[in-house]
């Protein structure tokens, strides 16, 4: 359910996985924009950003508040539940204990830069397929620590699966769906 | 499919109007006749269902999504009544200002409930638009055919729903027969959940995805422990941060607002830092806490009472089970936006009930419940009562602080832990006597639990933390207990089994040491644990097959065919025994005595040396009635096995006198992708039967399953939850 949420940016931000206008847009509207004058610069999903924020702001709330991307979620702040992860150069990271200084030569990647609704990639589509998901908090970074060891490993067993998502915190019991989306994605990869 | 394309002018430019029609919904009239499901308290047609010009039907209802997939089984429900594709139905849920109140979404009552209404009431608006139908074509009704929002007459004729235009606003009657089993075409169906490619795509799908123009980000610093007051804190120090526009303060309840959420985070850890308390009273020792339960007043009522003669010769066993604190623990912190404007407040919340909570955000606020809206907004599972309405308070008096710029507040990860309120502490004590004849012949149960539903609205008083730190502070009224059969500790308390005595008594104790309230399963967790553990040693005792002591106390034939069902999938051997690292259990229950009947094999591999106890796998049989939609269902019970295998393994509060100790999560660890076990669900179709509700059928059938697989494999029975390695070391000497 999307009700109450301002339907315009959700849109424009499923069909091209980033929303076009500027960085800060929302705090802007609101006429009280007050952090320094610094910018830095970020590369997600392929697009080079600026962003407003001070050096050790976790790359978490630059990428779900300056940059409206809904996918990493904040659950713990301490790097201890998964939902927040995203990708770093291909690899799997906790972005709520990311400072952004750390990333600003990086390629990051975050749900968003997978797929779409439109064109999902082979993960989002057996996350569907299978229905491996209930609240669905922890999806994207069950998605995103799949995506690492996919690359890595394209053919994993399910103890792989297990293994690689030992970090990736679930609360409503959909360990097998989710173990069974992944192993689906593979399959699916493997046939193209 | 399910997301309303309204702006947000359109959305507050409604409200007056909407609310106004709402307050003019007449109250009920004595000697109405009763309706089902929840058209019984919403009597209104157009309350649950509106044909659109287009032909497509606009479903409302109280009850919410929380990730167990509600929304697309009621529209389910609604479509087919209706005879409209699914891609016609649009849902609106939990709103105050525009669907029924159905109170919470809770219980596993959704599907009963909501479901029987919209089942009855589609029906009815079915009937009606035949009706007219019929009378615009001069055709009779039974020659007319439906299909895809269109009626058509034989010779090909059509008329749209939406040209029918038809009054609903006029009160249901239930009188429409809802389609019988065989006509069913989407009930019953494995239809794709609704909010699954948002979730899985970084669409907005959750409060906390909320973006408002001029949007502030708030936190909130709460004190050492219950209880405590403010004595200072810096203000000043905190304003003058970065990005700082409010520190809001009224008594002991302390909040920050800044421009970027992690302004707020900092700002929210200066002022814990130079916050001073007066500390409130310590809690209790927890060596001792079960004494303390037991030891406080409680109100005593005797349940399930069977008179029959005193067994002679009989062997007697009397067994204490525990059941520690255990958090609902969300993934996602709770979380809420609200926005005070020109007198009005609106929250948006994934509270699981709007329009209880719309009553303690008027008291705690003093403001009437005509100028405060609140909407649902998906956020992470709830799994009964936790944060959700204390931020959703907390984010309207930081809002109220700013009129006109809408405040996000998501708590932080200790904030969740430390202050939610927990599933209850429980003592329970079982007395038998084994006849002869080697069946119960006796049984005599107490249980000792605080309330298991301190939610708004439960009690008198205001039911949201933060009331309680208030200047003027607000107090909860005295906590109740929702009464049998349904219960509250004594949820599930009352043995299905026949039994030619018995007595079950429920000690319930007001006074809470430690913040509790629903946690899934209310009391049917460890009454489930309890008992059935209980059955098994005297299964053992009298030397019968756990399965066969069942099913000889048991004459219920949906309850013997779940038990027998359960059995063949897993190939249960009769008197089949561990070998000291691996065993298998059973576990049985009908969920409050009321609804889905679940029975659960589980296997357990336990490592002697490390004292680890691992369920690699469990098997399910459920029988939920009419089933709505198989592969939700068997969603929802896989999801009840694994989250009670985490309970049952590895999971209590922790505390000392100083305060909670569970903050995080390593300090409450539950169960990881390894240590999952994989599920295998049959699924018995009723559709003869009502629909029952099953999100919380098959927490109580697990922990027997896993408690009694461990029995099986070691010998040793461990009646104190969780099945811990030191307990687990301890009980293997």
């Amino acid at each position: 359910m999307h009700k109450g949420l301002d339907a315009a940016p959700a849109t424009a931000q499923n069909k091209t996985g980033l929303k076009k206008s500027g960085a800060a847009g929302s705090a802007q509207a609101g006429g009280a924009w007050e952090t320094p004058g610094m910018a830095i610069s970020l590369k997600v999903n392929g697009v080079n950003r600026s962003v407003p924020a001070e050096p050790d702001t976790p790359l978490l709330y630059v990428l779900r508040n300056d940059l409206e991307l809904n996918g990493a979620k904040f659950g713990c702040g301490l790097a201890q539940c998964g939902a927040c992860t995203v990708l770093i150069d291909g690899k799997a990271v906790r972005s709520c204990v990311t400072p952004i200084s750390a990333v600003t030569t990086s390629e990051i990647t975050t749900i968003e830069g997978l797929g779409s609704l439109e064109k999902p990639h082979a993960l989002q589509r057996a996350f569907i397929e299978e229905q491996a998901a209930q609240c669905g908090y922890c999806t994207n970074g069950m998605i995103m620590s799949a995506k690492e060891l996919l690359d890595r490993n394209p053919r994993p067993s399910e103890p792989d699966v297990r293994a690689a998502l030992a970090g990736n915190l679930c609360r409503c019991g959909t360990h097998n769906r989710i173990i069974r989306a992944v192993l689906r994605a593979a399959q699916a990869n493997g046939r193209t | 499919m399910n997301a309303p394309a309204f702006n947000r002018r359109e959305f507050t430019a409604g409200l007056g109007a909407i609310i106004v029609a709402f307050s003019l919904d007449p109250k009920l009239a004595r000697g109405q006749e009763r309706l089902p499901g929840s058209l019984q308290n919403n009597r209104r047609l157009d309350g649950w269902i509106r044909i659109n010009a287009d032909g497509s039907a606009t479903i409302f209802t109280g009850k919410v999504e929380l990730g167990q997939g509600i929304l697309t089984a009621l529209a389910q429900i609604a479509a087919e009544e209706l005879d409209l594709p699914l891609s016609r139905v649009k849902m609106i849920s939990g709103d105050t200002g525009q669907t029924p109140n159905e109170g919470q979404t809770a219980g596993s009552q959704s599907i009963e409930n909501s479901g029987t209404a919209l089942r009855m009431a589609g029906a009815e608006v079915r009937a009606i638009l035949i009706d007219l139908a019929a009378k615009r074509l001069g055709v009779p009704a039974d020659q007319l055919t439906l299909a895809d929002g269109m009626i058509a007459a034989p010779d090909g004729r059509k008329v749209g729903y939406g040209d029918l235009n038809p009054d609903l606003n006029r009160e249901a009657s239930a009188k429409a027969a809802p389609k019988p089993a065989a006509a069913h075409v989407i009930l019953g169906r494995s239809i794709s959940r609704f909010d699954i490619p948002a979730k899985v795509t970084g669409g907005a799908a959750y409060v906390q995805d909320m973006r408002l123009p001029g949007m502030l980000h708030g936190r909130v610093i709460r004190p050492p422990r219950y209880g405590s007051k403010l004595d200072s804190v810096d203000e000043a120090a905190a304003r003058a941060m970065p990005g700082v526009v409010a520190v809001v303060r009224d008594g002991s309840f302390l909040g920050v607002v800044a421009e970027r959420e992690e302004q707020a985070i900092g700002a929210r850890a200066a002022l814990l830092k130079s916050a001073k308390w007066t500390l409130g009273p310590q809690l209790p020792d927890p060596a001792r806490l079960f004494e303390v339960i037991k030891s406080l007043p409680s109100k005593d009522a005797t349940i399930g009472l069977k008179q029959g003669p005193l067994p002679e010769n009989a062997r007697t066993f009397e067994a204490v089970y525990t059941k520690p604190y255990m958090a609902h623990a969300s993934i996602g912190p709770s979380c809420s936006v609200a926005e005070f404007k020109d007198g009005k407040m609106t929250v948006w919340t994934h509270s699981q009930g709007v329009f209880p909570l719309r009553a303690e955000l008027a008291k705690a606020l003093k403001m009437p419940a005509a100028s405060l809206r609140c909407v649902h907004v998906e956020g992470s599972g709830c799994y009964g009562h936790n944060g959700a309405d204390d931020v959703a308070l907390d984010a309207a008096l930081l809002a109220r602080a700013l009129p006109g710029r809408p405040v996000r507040l998501q708590w932080m990860r200790d904030d969740e832990f430390g202050w939610e309120p927990y599933g209850p502490a429980m003592v329970m004590r079982a007395k038998a006597a084994l006849g002869g004849d080697g069946k119960i012949a006796d049984w005599d149960y107490e249980v000792w639990s605080n309330s298991h539903s301190t939610r708004p609205q439960s009690t008198d008083g205001t039911n949201v933390l933060a009331a309680w730190y208030l200047a003027e502070p607000q107090k909860m009224g005295p906590p109740t207990s929702p009464p049998q059969p349904a219960g509250g500790g004594d949820r599930n308390a009352i043995p299905l089994y026949d039994f030619p005595r018995q007595q079950v008594i429920h000690h319930f104790v007001q006074d809470m040491p430690i913040r509790v309230s629903a946690l899934r399963t209310l009391g049917g967790y460890a009454n489930v644990f309890a008992l059935e553990s209980f059955m098994d040693e005297l299964a053992a005792a009298a030397g019968v097959d756990p399965v066969a002591f069942r099913l000889a106390h048991l004459s219920d034939p949906r309850a013997r065919a779940v038990i027998e069902a359960v059995a063949k999938k897993a190939g249960w051997t009769p008197g089949e025994k561990g070998d000291g690292a691996r065993g298998r259990g059973i576990g049985f229950a009908k969920y409050k005595n009321l609804a889905c009947y679940v029975a659960v094999v589980a296997e357990v591999e336990v490592d002697r040396g490390s004292g680890m106890v691992r369920v690699p796998r469990a098997t399910a049989a459920v029988d939920a009635g009419l089933i709505i939609n198989p592969d939700g269902l068997t969603s929802q019970i896989e999801g009840g096995i694994v989250q009670s295998v985490s309970w049952t393994l590895k999971e209590e509060v922790r505390f000392d006198q100083s305060g909670i100790l569970a903050r995080d999560w390593a300090s409450y660890p539950i169960l990881t992708m390894p240590e999952a076990p994989e599920v295998e669900v049959e699924l018995i179709n009723r559709p003869n039967e009502r629909p029952l509700g099953a999100g919380e059928g098959s927490q109580g059938p697990a922990v027997a399953a896993v408690v009694n697989a461990f029995a099986n494999a070691t010998g040793k029975r461990i009646r104190d939850l969780p099945l811990n390695p030191a307990r687990v070391k301890a009980a293997l000497g």
